[in-house]
């Protein structure tokens, strides 16, 4: 096991990845949930077409330590902080992460509305590995 | 934490199957304040090759045991495992995305595990897992093993029901002979049925098993019956349900569920009994005294398997 994806206690991390409403573009979740495999990390694949309930619901029943949300049909404004303020109001303390085509002037309204990283095509491993680990309260 | 999740909190659930999936200490005190509130729930295995359907039956099944559960139970637990890369231990765990759709989430907890390592078809804390689950009084848990081949059949030591899938194509009679995974079957499933070849699948198995063991006078007998499904439309899902529901009664009625739990218990005791042997044998090859053996079996003087008795020499007597 790479030492990048363990958790702070050297187990690894449950990271789950999904789309979040109508959008089809799951090459790239496709993608970064190969590399998280092979960087160590256990993916929770939920794919395409998730509500923010279903992710809520699969958060809780696998302990995730974070949620990888991709987004490609420029919803991104509203259903992003959606997901945040839907896992704030289940109470549960779990970073949301974002990937996929996020204009750059775009990012800092994402981050101040509570999510916790924004990463776009040609994010590297390392640096993925890095988004989710700094954001998982340790 | 425990007495949240029995509340039915399912975060806490959530986090005391971690505990479980993380071993030591805190999974040891977990089970021991589990082990005394479980042994009430029917476990039920499915088993069978990569992309036979398992992750889609099993969202079925959940669902029609869910709507039979009764109002004052949690529902069904189901847990899905998927293999961990044995290269960097990460995994895919996407056995989700073929239930979430079906489950009624009110009556069903889905918990995906990654094998970390073991080799059997299972994680090795699926029987913790089923202990928390079946402590906090989930009825039936399912258990989805990972694609296997022809014999991982470790299911068979942990589940009161085994299902081996098979699908329209998967091999003759003559693979149906073969000893491994179709030994272990209490019920199996022809899924992808209407698929050409299914009546052939169903008819090799239905020889083989007519050249299994007969029913002997006073010994319990069980043919597994072979149900016909199409997992994706729901086809043949209420049929495999019932005749779940008919093993258990059987199991009940004839005894052989109390030999089950008594060999399932015998098994994980003796499992521990390995690992802590084995710490200690691993520990022990640290030390002076195992390096100087490892020094002899190096020399020639000494075998492999002397060196290892004599490391555990007092252990042995």
């Amino acid at each position: 096991m790479t030492d990048a994806a363990a958790a702070t206690d050297g187990e690894p991390l449950r990271v789950i990845l999904a789309k979040l409403g109508l959008d089809g573009h799951d090459r790239g979740l496709k993608v970064v949930a190969r590399m998280l495999r092979d960087a160590g990390v256990e993916v929770i694949y939920l794919g395409l077409r998730q509500t923010a309930a279903t992710i809520i619901n699969a958060a809780e029943q696998e302990d995730a330590d974070a949620i990888g949300l991709s987004m490609h049909n420029a919803g991104h404004l509203t259903l992003a902080p959606r997901m945040v303020n839907a896992v704030k109001e289940a109470g549960l303390d779990i970073p949301v992460i974002v990937g996929g085509i996020i204009p750059d002037e775009d990012i800092t309204e994402l981050l101040d509305k509570g999510v916790a990283a924004v990463l776009g095509p040609g994010a590297s491993t390392d640096e993925v590995i890095a988004a989710i680990r700094d954001s998982v309260p340790s | 934490m425990f007495e949240r999740a029995v509340a039915g909190e399912r975060r806490a659930l959530g986090r005391l199957l971690t505990l479980v999936e993380r071993g030591g200490p805190a999974g040891d005190e977990l089970a021991e304040i589990a082990h005394p509130r479980a042994g009430h729930c029917h476990v039920v295995g499915l088993t069978g090759a990569p992309g036979a359907g398992k992750s889609t039956i099993t969202g079925r099944l959940a669902a029609a045991a869910s709507a039979a559960r009764a109002d004052d139970t949690p529902g069904v637990g189901v847990v899905a495992i998927d293999p961990s890369s044995p290269i960097t231990g990460g995994a895919i765990l996407g056995d989700r995305i073929r239930m979430d759709e079906v489950i009624d989430r009110e009556g069903t907890f889905v918990r995906s595990m990654a094998t970390r390592g073991s080799s059997g078809g299972l994680a090795l804390a699926v029987p913790g897992a089923i202990r928390v689950l079946d402590a906090v009084a989930y009825d039936p848990v399912i258990i989805e093993t990972v694609g296997v081949g022809q014999v991982e059949v470790d299911i068979a030591g942990t589940a009161d029901t085994t299902v081996v899938v098979v699908t329209p194509g998967w091999g003759d009679a003559v693979q149906a002979n073969k000893a491994g995974l179709l030994e272990v079957a209490d019920i199996f499933v022809v899924n992808k049925a209407e698929r050409p070849g299914a009546s052939d699948a169903r008819r090799d198995l239905e020889l083989m098993l007519d050249l299994g063991a007969h029913p002997v006078e006073g010994v319990p007998h069980w043919r597994a019956p072979i149900l016909m499904t199409t997992a994706t439309d729901g086809t043949g899902i209420d049929e495999l349900w019932n005749e779940v529901g008919k093993h258990r009664t059987w199991l009940q009625e004839t005894g052989e569920l109390e030999n089950r739990r008594q060999s399932r218990d015998r098994f994980e005791m003796l499992g521990r009994v390995d690992e802590l042997l084995g710490a200690v044998g691993r520990a022990r090859a640290e030390s002076d005294h195992g390096v100087r053996l490892l020094g002899e079996v190096k020399e020639r003087s000494m075998s492999p398997a002397a060196a290892a008795s004599e490391l555990l020499n007092d252990l042995l007597q």
